[in-house]
């Protein structure tokens, strides 16, 4: 579980995350959705400890993270699994030596106890015939699988995913969106998943939280976000005419 | 006058970064080879053509001023000699290779700070300064002054192979003055020299990249940036390393 407290955060002067408290559960794949520019890749970030918070609290279980030592913040990362929105795969690593690179860094494993579980974390996300290539030689999708692949073998028990299905088509989307949801249940991780597209947000979205303009203006889950009267989560979901029909429907 | 001072912290801090304890020494040992690969031995054909071309360049334009029957062949090879070895491998080699492995570093690194593989390394709970910077400087430090040894070698080649073909002047003459009053001090001062000159470069190149942000434009001026300020770097150090080694006042 990580519970966010009070979070203020702005840039030079510009108030990007105003007074956020939420909680993610634990088993869970946890939606952050937003217009762009509402704050939530700040907010991602800020859990993961690329930007430094404000104000407020971030607690991962009983951790509290923001004002843990540079040490103690190390250690936790290293239980911490993120897929970002371009993949951000080594380009001039292989697949396999991507995957592998944590388990390089942070364990003494033997190399073939490397290799197996590698192995077995991408057949998971079925790349194993490509282990061999470099990330430029991949399609999107394999990108982002790839990227799952590598967030996933060091065993985290947090996994974040900025905009997992940005530059994808709908079909492979989906795909990325189930293994999130596969993984996440398999795992037993605290997942969370920024995102402005609706088909994840009906797909995988347990816990759903809104942020406008750098507020959280409601949380919820995908099964009561098509019925909520609340107008600007409204004017976000059904934004498309063909989306405000299939509501008219409703 | 602050955006200097400024800069010179950021630089300082992330150098406290770049210095700290790797995770593991076996990596960065993995990762210092592959920077010699990639910096050190990939640069040596550039490095042997340039020295080559200017030592016989060198050596003819002493030739061509100093010849007279009242100058004796040694002294053609002598200040050949000490030009090359005080400063033409040290210090020109140095903006060479600010050009080639400065524009190198910064720009795969700053592409790696603009496709987030820097934010996925510190994600990960792994510093990226130490990571990346590192072996680069470790490269730089001890590979360059190797570059350095070669370069004199090959210079001294060129001046040798440019009398040898035109026979402007004797050959005994300009090996004569090649070991005439030979002090290994000027050896030490160039590789002294090219060790300051092989952190500064590769240091203040990976501080642009590293910094670099938003788009592949800004990696292009990144890259540029640290060409330019490796190269001051280079010619400010040459300037304070020669007054300190010589004491010249």
């Amino acid at each position: 579980m990580i519970k966010v407290e009070n979070v203020y955060k702005s840039f030079e002067g510009r108030t990007i995350l105003n007074d956020i408290s939420h909680t993610f559960e634990t088993g869970k794949v946890n939606l952050i959705i937003g217009q762009s520019g509402s704050g939530k890749t700040v907010l991602l970030k800020s859990m993961v400890g690329l930007h430094t918070i404000d104000q407020g609290d971030i607690i991962y279980d009983d951790i509290q993270f923001n004002s843990a030592s540079k040490q103690d913040k190390r250690h936790l990362q290293q239980n911490t699994g993120m897929l970002f929105q371009g993949g951000a795969l080594f380009d001039s690593l292989t697949v396999e030596e991507n995957v592998m690179f944590p388990l390089n860094v942070f364990t003494d494993l033997s190399y073939a106890e490397k290799r197996e579980i590698t192995y077995k974390c991408l057949s998971r996300v079925n790349l194993d015939t490509v282990a061999h290539l470099f990330p430029s030689e991949l399609s999107g999708g394999m990108v982002k699988r790839a990227s799952i692949a590598r967030a996933i073998v060091v065993n985290p028990k947090y996994l974040f995913c900025d905009e997992p299905n940005s530059g994808l088509d709908p079909k492979t989307s989906i795909i990325i969106d189930n293994l999130i949801m596969e993984i996440t249940k398999e795992y037993n991780m605290t997942t969370i998943v920024n995102t402005h597209d609706m088909n994840s947000v009906l797909e995988i979205g347990e816990t759903v939280l809104y942020i406008y303009e750098g507020n959280k203006w409601w949380e919820g889950s995908k099964d009561n976000i098509l019925t909520c009267d609340n107008p600007e989560l409204n004017d976000f979901v059904f934004a498309s005419k063909m989306a405000q029909k299939a509501k008219d429907r409703l | 006058m602050f955006k200097g001072f400024e800069l010179i912290g950021r630089y300082t801090l992330l150098m406290r970064e770049v210095f700290s304890k790797p995770v593991k020494w076996r990596i960065l040992l993995k990762q210092f080879i592959a920077e010699v690969d990639k910096l050190g031995i990939d640069s040596i054909w550039i490095v042997i053509i340039i020295s080559f071309f200017m030592g016989a360049v060198v050596t003819m334009q002493m030739a061509i001023n100093m010849q007279n029957t009242f100058v004796p062949d040694f002294l053609i090879g002598y200040a050949t000699r000490d030009s090359i070895l005080l400063e033409f491998s040290s210090s020109v080699v140095a903006l060479i290779l600010a050009g080639k492995v400065g524009s190198n570093i910064a720009s795969e690194i700053g592409t790696m700070r603009i496709t987030e593989q820097i934010d996925a390394l510190e994600v990960m709970g792994v510093n990226s300064a130490n990571y990346l910077i590192f072996p680069k400087v470790l490269t730089g430090v001890f590979y360059f002054p190797l570059l350095c040894l070669i370069s004199m070698f090959v210079g001294l080649l060129g001046g040798y192979f440019i009398v040898f073909t035109l026979n402007s002047i004797t050959q005994n003459g300009l090996l004569e003055g090649y070991l005439y009053d030979f002090n290994m001090i000027n050896i030490y001062y160039a590789l002294t020299k090219m060790v300051i000159f092989g952190f500064l470069i590769t240091s203040i190149s990976s501080f642009y990249g590293y910094y670099a942000k938003d788009n592949t434009l800004e990696v292009g001026r990144a890259s540029t940036k640290a060409v330019v300020m490796s190269i001051i770097a280079v010619l400010l150090f040459n300037l304070i390393i020669t007054k300190l080694f010589f004491n010249y006042n």
